[in-house]
């Protein structure tokens, strides 16, 4: 039992470790000027999506419920972090500390967003699950759509269509219906992404190594077997996808407040699959898998373009994709892999001796 | 080992695209990835003193794989037969042309305008669509690079930044235009619009027009909105407005949806007049779209394939020779796009040891100049307006025997 804490927590360490390395050797590699810009331009998007996926293999990985929403809370989080970070122009004027509030108040929403959806839903199980997050993310999305917000001096102001939608003269419309949040100041930046996955590996880890955690993964391998040792089912399941989604929240904020505008329709049901793509191409259950996925995968369409083959990159990514798909499903394959490892295991534990 | 040999033939796939790529002579991506001191750079720095031809490297940027890729690869395409006919007038300016795919969406698009920064644009012509439009314009504000986008419609695009310009019209400009020109020429007595709600510019083009249809004391019996151009079903908005017994249906949409709109009325047998904005350019070259249904649309473009002149002749001739489909109107933007950032370069003294921020703030001040004014396939005598609106008129033509003609 204790080698196998000691062997969790290692793993978690490696996590931290190769998120600080790679964040050192980035700066290191910007402050030399190695760095083009369109990789730079990338570096805090990445930094979202490994969130994402992190966030996403909590729900798929370790409590074992397919969701097919997940971009719904990256949603709700962007716009309410793109509408505090405007409300609070005034009262946080230092910046990295309104972006923190922001993120803060986007985790909020995006959890909000969850326990909405998981109380009634988490009594489902497998694909019904599936059906409603899936449907969860289009509906907000279609919310969003129509929903105007703005702030003026008597305060905010909600309305859900243009003919409704009333500013003072010197407000500021923050939402505009399909138009989206537009004028928004960039706050995001490389440091802030970093130190979201930070405390996203710290929040996940901590809790799959928790108590709280080996009840979720208990309900995940046999939920009656569980329920028969007086697991509360609702209770677990809420507490991961409520996680889940906060942590989608925050990243939804981060993402939101790198872009000067945004829009709704970015938040689609292509995106809840993609960060899927991601996780389960990084291995179900694997946070480190997930993290190294999510960074690869969203920067590889643009590296794509520094070939000569501009024109079939997205073709090129897709095949790319199944030949992962392919390659990490493959006995062959994993033996050989299998063997390589346990090599180079071997020689270490002779080096040791 | 079958499962081995499948991940065999997909490498050999990959290979085998990666070499299809290797000769294509249209997109000039050789850049170094790695060349970050481009903001400093100047066109044509090694070309300047001695009365040769600068080059001015035109970075665009548009979708040119996904849903919208027949918008991107037209302004593309478009942009690409204006970039060879200046380049072979041997005039005081080159041109060099790298576009850049954006998929449609914001974040792409911003990866690919940095992409286009280290291979050392210029000026910068994109986005083809309005919501990545937005996100790059606010970019180039920050960088100061100068942009002009052949069919970004939207106000958000220009909106506070100096340096963003169109070469379409604007949405509510075009809704505007739509009500005025029902109002003058008496067409109609009750009117109807489906639009997309979730998409800025059916929305945009939609509110201008409800507001001005108000303005302008026509009627509107009925609204109807749908949410997005997948949808497929438009039955419910045409009852609406067959009920309201509208006889006249605006359709401030693309074409795709507004194609399955003429077939759907066709079959409940509701026949209004649909008036259309320039999205519904192209719905007549759509694969196995029967041209009966359009008999009679009437549509607001700025472009008409089948017009007369010499220019337009040649270009849609060179567009058919290299691409086998006629040229829509995004195609014939961006085409005018180069011919206006060639002539403005024309006109500047000295362009070639410019840096970016001084060519940016040189263009801008030759557009909005006043005197400036551009010949074009969608116009003649193109100028533009401090905000970055153009200023030309809206051209409205009548589908007649599958082929527009100009009203």
């Amino acid at each position: 039992m204790k080698k196998k804490v000691n062997k969790n927590s290692l793993n978690g360490f490696i996590n931290y470790g190769i998120v600080v390395a790679a964040y050192v050797v980035i700066r290191a590699m910007i402050g030399g000027g190695m760095v083009s810009n369109s990789l730079q331009s990338l570096l805090v998007p990445a930094c979202c999506y490994v969130v994402m996926a992190v966030s996403l293999n909590l729900t798929v990985g370790i409590l074992g419920e397919l969701s097919l929403g997940h971009a719904g809370f990256m949603s709700l989080g962007a716009f309410s972090g793109i509408v505090a970070s405007i409300m609070l122009q005034e009262a946080i004027p230092f910046i990295p500390l309104r972006l923190a509030a922001s993120m803060a108040i986007g985790a909020l929403a995006g959890a909000l967003g969850g326990a909405i959806v998981g109380v009634p839903v988490l009594r489902l199980q497998g694909d019904y699950l599936a059906i409603v997050t899936l449907a969860f993310g289009q509906i907000i999305k279609n919310i969003i759509m129509v929903l105007y917000v703005g702030v003026d001096e008597t305060g905010i102001h909600v309305a859900a269509s243009s003919d409704r939608f009333v500013l003072a003269d010197d407000g500021v419309a923050i939402i505009k219906g399909p138009m989206g949040a537009v004028g928004v100041t960039k706050l995001a930046s490389f440091t802030a992404g970093f130190i979201l996955i930070l405390v996203t590996l710290l929040v996940v880890q901590n809790l799959v190594s928790s108590r709280a955690g080996r009840a979720i993964m208990a309900l995940r391998d046999n939920r009656i077997a569980a329920e028969s040792v007086g697991i509360n089912v609702t209770k677990y399941k809420l507490m991961a996808f409520v996680i889940s989604a906060a942590l989608a929240g925050a990243a939804g904020a981060l993402f939101g407040l790198n872009y000067s505008s945004t829009v709704a329709s970015k938040f689609d049901f292509n995106t809840s699959i993609l960060v899927l793509v991601f996780v389960v191409l990084g291995g179900l259950g694997s946070i480190r898998g997930s993290m190294i996925a999510a960074a690869l995968l969203y920067v590889l369409p643009e590296l794509l373009r520094s070939f000569d083959i501009a024109e079939y990159r997205m073709l090129i990514y897709a095949i790319i994709l199944i030949l992962v798909m392919l390659v990490t499903n493959n006995p062959t394959m994993k033996t050989f892999f299998g063997s390589l490892l346990k090599k180079s295991k071997k020689k270490k534990e002779g080096a040791g001796a | 080992m079958k499962k081995f040999l499948a991940l065999l033939l997909a490498l050999a796939m990959t290979l085998a695209l990666a070499a299809c790529g290797g000769n294509d002579s249209q997109n000039d991506n050789s850049a170094p990835a790695d060349n970050t001191q481009s903001d400093a750079q100047t066109p044509g720095d090694d070309a300047q003193s001695s009365g040769e031809a600068v080059t001015i490297k035109i970075g665009g940027i548009g979708p040119i794989t996904g849903d919208l890729a027949q918008y991107g690869t037209a302004t593309q395409w478009g942009a690409q037969i204006a970039v060879d006919e200046i380049n072979a007038l041997n005039g005081p300016v080159k041109l060099e042309y790298n576009f850049q795919d954006d998929t449609g969406v914001s974040d792409t698009a911003v990866s690919a305008y940095n992409n286009l920064k280290d291979w050392g644009a210029n000026v910068i012509y994109g986005c083809t669509t309005t919501t990545p439009c937005v996100t790059v314009a606010s970019e180039t504000y920050a960088d100061r690079y100068f942009q002009l986008t052949p069919s970004a419609s939207s106000t958000d695009v220009t909106d506070g930044k100096d340096n963003v310009f169109q070469m379409c019209f604007t949405d509510p400009g075009q809704g505007t235009a739509a009500a005025n020109y029902l109002k003058d020429n008496g067409l109609g007595t009750k009117y109807a619009v489906i639009y997309n709600n979730g998409d800025q510019y059916s929305s945009g083009i939609a509110d201008a027009f409800i507001a001005k249809a108000g303005e302008l004391g026509l009627e509107i019996v009925a609204t109807q909105t749908y949410p997005e151009d997948t949808t497929t079903d438009y039955t419910v908005q045409l009852n609406a407005c067959k009920d309201a017994g509208a006889d006249l249906v605006f359709l401030p949409i693309y074409y795709t949806p507004a194609s399955l709109i003429l077939n759907q009325a066709k079959q409940m047998d509701y026949a209004p007049t649909f008036f259309g904005a320039d999205g519904m350019d192209g719905m007549l070259d759509m694969e196995g779209f029967d041209k009966s249904l359009a008999e009679g649309l009437l549509l607001m473009t700025p472009f008409n394939a089948s017009g007369t002149d010499d220019r337009t002749v040649s270009f849609v001739e060179k567009y058919q020779a290299d691409h086998g489909i006629l040229p829509n109107q995004f195609a014939a933007d961006g085409y005018d796009c180069m011919y206006a950032i060639y002539e403005a370069c024309c006109q500047i003294e000295g362009v070639g040891s410019m840096s970016n921020e001084e060519l940016c703030d040189a263009l801008i001040a030759v557009f909005t100049g006043g005197s400036f004014s551009v010949d074009g396939l969608t116009g003649s005598g193109m100028s533009w307006l401090t905000n970055g609106e153009v200023s030309k008129d809206p051209v409205v033509v009548k589908v007649e025997n599958g082929a527009y003609v100009t009203q």
